[in-house]
């Protein structure tokens, strides 16, 4: 197949993506980006080009802030396909996608994963019931589409995101019926143990003692601690119950918003075989990358979340550290000018990842959270429970890929998205091995859905499908 | 049913919409997502689930849950948080598996099952 | 450690269907397991139990195939009644889909050939594209004709794992987990079998690792000749029933899933996926029941047979070794039944099967005394 080979093909265009292609595009590289959303920004930046002035006020500086990235990344020269699904990526970096019902292939000299993060899943008794979404949706529903709650709305969970939304509710005058946070102080306190590293990354933290100021100020009612977290419902949700101080509350609510931290989405990167680690402390795999962000795939680079959580901005100087490597190993800059462009491109990026392990420590969901109770349901698509894949491990299973035969956990079409972290975690403890020694699902094509006939239609020559 | 919406919208300059929704007449915001719209209308389930037969509501509305299935315009098992609506969409609650039959296809025979 | 009677290494279909048959008539039985990413062939198969085709130019192989769904009934009634778990077994026939004159002029030659060397009943239809589309709505027109065996049928091949894996345990069979054998000695009253740093007394054997059985037999002396050849499948998205019969291309599963399949590629130990075969396999798809060319793909997965030169079973109790026994076949879903209640009684010697010579390792010597000749 004669497929014209791009210099850089760069999967996402959030801020690790479009940080790469801009960098990329300064040395001279042929760049192509693919992105699933119709415009630029990723999650975090979500339609920032489009958001008017009253949506900016609300959702705060940092997301204006992605206004100036997205604007340079469109003028760089970089050729962007937007609405582009990635449906595989063969491992001689040939990327299989579809693009309007079309199914197209490009082949790469360089590949740049910038799949970016989602939300850790959070299984608590009815988690799934019609009314409970992530926060990440709440952000995502008023970036993209300027939508907020009606009544009042309950956000539940720990993390830096459920104060900026809370923050950003209050902002636009909705009525917050409660924060049930999980977090305690107690772990705060003994978080502070890392703090002399922690200060390189002093805006980081100050930025969340800062929201949690207004939000103390603007007198929303924040249970901190809460555990026993209990969605109720039949067909739809009604209330959160939780334990309190010794208490049990209970929260009127058809809204509940649902975080916990944000995870890497792997699903490329554990679809190519790449090595992967078990991090304990942001309790997730890790794709294994080097000082530049390249995997133990040589040529493939992953950059922002999808490799680790670092947030945007450490995001956006991964991109760049990749895209110098990249050129340099392309040949269109030496080794004396890619030590110039690297020295304080690593150097900002240490600053920025300094505060990563106290917000670790300080925002670690609790167990019962992510190992629940029996009755829980794990696998949302085949309405797979806790208490299920227990008994497959009583029954012999090892890991992940045993309880999929098992029990279909894994297999439904979110291809254990929601629940894989959830089933390896359940599965350790139950072993009482670590996650490490549990693994990970297999992860198999297609990696976003596919008709057979857009399959079938890869198999006929076809003289248009190079990437344009 | 009219339910009261969970989200309502901020600004009006987004167009409206008109789309069939379970054979109701909705009008929505246009420019958006089918899910956000869907929500912002009122609708609080847009499934049930093929082996529990359980309602279900977008989740993530990032693509990443696959729980904003729908049938549009004919196709079963459409994302809606990764379709934009259009006017004149003819949208329906994704019960369980889908048929065999797709409306939208040229050529298929009508089968039942 | 317990004394065992019986140790069966590999914890699949074969495996396991063995130590449940061993089980049956109160054998203690001890099964040791790779581990969560071993190859597996028992989680990568399709689901078929298939009589049409098989034993072509080796008449015992078709009579064992024949008799391994005649008592598949019973296999499956025994795990309900041990597990609670119903494994879907369904036997409506099944056909065989061919997409050009040549294939399907060609799969009649060899039913013919087959019935024609049997003394027992082989029945089975040639149907051409009306016929066929009489018995299967939603055929496509590219599909020439089908051979049709009343035979043939389907069962949900992983909750049939489970319900083996669950029937064990409640006939007090031990699984030994992420236990992968190193070592095998012979010793007196039996074999002694290392797994890293267990230790496992046994007076009997069963090798049923599949690919695994090379190692294995090596270690006692026995070359075992199995080869992996990859079959790629594609599964997708849940549909309401519409194809109430297996095909060899296309099946739908009791959980409104369809599989398509498949392929038989030498690549070696190489589970992977390939994007020119898959489209290959959708496109047949398709060709045979063009409504899904709509339908979507939700996995793809690539499976290793476990293959004898012959492609037929392999049965014998080693020469060298006595007491330990080679149980090796590509497939572990149509045979499961007569692992459990043909094969496992005559490993324990409680039943005769005057065939099972025909199975054994022998009879690949001669060919590669062939070989060579030349």
């Amino acid at each position: 197949m004669s497929l014209e080979p791009v210099d850089l093909l760069v999967i996402g265009a959030g801020p690790a993506g479009m940080s790469t292609a801009i960098q990329a595009r300064h040395h001279g590289l042929s760049v192509l980006v693919l992105d699933e959303q119709p415009a630029p920004g990723g999650q975090i930046y979500r339609n920032i080009l489009d958001a008017d002035a009253r949506r900016l006020d609300v959702l705060g500086a940092d997301y204006l802030a992605g206004r100036v990235l997205a604007q340079e990344f469109l003028c760089c020269g970089a050729q962007l396909v937007s609405g582009a699904s990635v449906w595989w990526v063969g491992d001689d970096k040939q990327v299989h996608y579809l693009v309007d019902g079309q199914a197209r292939v490009a082949q790469a000299r360089r590949l740049l994963i910038a799949t970016g993060a989602y939300e850790r899943p959070m299984p608590i008794p009815g988690w799934t019931l019609p009314g409970v979404m992530t926060a990440g949706a709440g952000q995502i529903l008023l970036k993209s589409a300027a939508l907020l709650p009606t009544g009042p709305v309950v956000l539940a969970g720990c993390g830096p995101l459920l104060y900026l939304l809370a923050v950003q509710y209050l902002r636009a005058g909705i009525e917050l019926a409660a924060l049930v946070d999980t977090s305690r102080f107690r772990e705060g306190l003994r978080a502070w143990r890392t703090v002399p590293a922690a200060l390189r990354g002093w805006r980081d933290l100050l930025k969340g003692v800062s929201l949690l100021a207004t939000l103390k100020r603007a007198g929303v009612r924040h249970y901190r601690g809460a555990r026993a977290l209990r969605i109720e419902g039949d067909d739809q949700a009604r209330a959160l119950t939780f334990e309190h101080g010794g208490d049990r509350q209970r929260i009127s609510c058809a809204l509940i918003l649902l975080h916990q931290g944000v995870v890497p989405n792997t699903q490329i990167s554990w679809s190519l075989r790449l090595e992967h680690h078990w991090s304990p402390a942001q309790l997730c795999w890790r794709a294994e990358r080097d000082a530049w962000g390249e995997t133990s795939q040589p040529g493939v680079f992953i950059a922002g979340d999808g490799g680790a959580i670092g947030g945007a901005l450490a995001a956006q100087l991964q991109g760049r550290l990749a895209a110098v490597r990249i050129a340099a190993q392309l040949q269109h800059l030496d080794v004396h000018a890619l030590t110039r462009y690297a020295a304080p491109l690593h150097k900002s990026l240490s600053q920025r990842l300094a505060a990563r392990p106290l917000i670790d420590a300080l925002y670690r969901p609790p167990e019962e959270s992510r190992i629940p109770a029996d009755e829980v349901t794990l696998c949302r698509c085949e309405e797979v429970s806790a208490g299920d894949v227990r008994r497959y491990v009583d029954l012999g299973c090892l890991g992940p890929n045993q309880t999929k035969a098992f029990g279909r956990c894994g297999m439904g079409p979110c291809q254990g998205r929601l629940c894989g972290l959830s089933v390896t975690e359940v599965i350790a403890e139950r072993r009482q091995v670590s996650p490490a020694q549990v693994g990970y699902y297999r992860i198999r094509p297609p990696i976003k859905p596919i008709t057979l006939g857009q399959l079938a239609a890869e198999s006929v020559p076809h003289h248009s499908r190079e990437s344009a | 049913m009219p339910t009261e919406s969970l989200f309502t919208q901020m600004a009006c300059e987004f167009p409206r919409h008109t789309i069939e929704f379970d054979g109701r007449v909705l009008s929505l915001p246009g420019g958006v997502s089918l899910a956000a719209a869907l929500l912002a209308s009122g609708v609080r389930s847009t499934r049930t689930t093929p082996v529990g037969g359980r309602p279900r509501a977008p989740y993530c509305l990032m693509g990443v849950c696959f729980e904003c299935l729908v049938e549009v315009d004919g196709v079963p098992n459409c994302q809606a948080c990764m379709v934009t609506v259009r006017d004149g969409m003819r949208v329906r609650t994704q019960s369980g598996a889908r048929a065999l039959t797709c409306e939208a296809g040229e050529g298929s025979d009508r089968h039942e099952s | 450690m317990q004394k065992t009677d019986y140790t069966i290494i590999g914890g699949g279909l074969v495996g396991m269907a063995t130590a449940y048959g061993l089980a049956l008539l109160g054998q203690r039985v001890t099964v040791l397991d790779e581990g969560d990413t071993a190859f597996r062939a028992a989680r990568g198969n399709f689901g078929l139990l298939w009589v049409q085709g098989k034993g072509h130019g080796m008449g015992a192989y078709a009579q064992w195939t024949q008799a391994a769904v005649g008592l598949w009934p019973r296999l499956a009634a025994l795990l309900l009644a041990d597990t609670g778990i119903d494994v879907q077994l369904r036997q409506p026939g099944g056909f065989q889909l061919c997409l050009s004159e040549a294939e399907l002029a060609d799969e009649a030659r060899v039913l013919q050939e087959i019935q024609a060397a049997l003394d027992v009943d082989y029945p089975f239809q040639v149907l051409d594209n009306t016929e066929l589309r009489t018995r299967l709505p939603g055929i496509g027109p590219q599909v020439v004709g089908a051979c049709y065996s009343p035979l043939d049928g389907h069962v949900n091949p992983l909750k049939l794992l489970h319900a083996l894996y669950a029937a064990c345990r409640q006939r007090n069979v031990t699984v030994l987990n992420g236990a992968k054998v190193d070592d095998i000695r012979q010793v007196a009253g039996g074999f002694d079998i290392r797994a890293g740093s267990r230790r496992v007394p046994s007076e009997r054997l069963v090798l049923a690792a599949g690919l695994g059985n090379r190692a294995l037999g090596a270690m006692l002396g026995h070359e075992v000749p199995l080869q992996p050849s990859r079959g790629q499948i594609l599964v997708t998205e849940r549909i309401k029933p519409f194809l109430h019969y297996p095909t060899t291309y296309v099946r739908q599963t009791d959980e409104g899933t369809v599989q398509l399949g498949d392929s038989a590629e030498r690549v070696g130990f190489d589970d992977r996926t390939s994007v020119a075969v898959m489209s290959q396999i959708a496109a047949r798809a398709v060709a045979c029941f063009p409504q899904l060319e709509h339908v979507r793909l939700v996995r793809a997965w690539g499976s290793l047979r476990v293959l004898s030169p012959d492609g037929a079973p392999i049965y014998e109790e080693l020469s060298a070794a006595p007491g330990c026994f080679v149980v090796s076949c590509h497939s572990g879903v149509t045979l499961a039944a007569a692992h459990a209640l043909s094969l496992a009684p005559w490993i324990a010697g409680a039943k005769a099967l005057p065939d099972v010579s025909s199975f054994s390792l022998q009879r690949f010597t001669p060919m590669s005394e062939v070989a060579h000749a030349h």
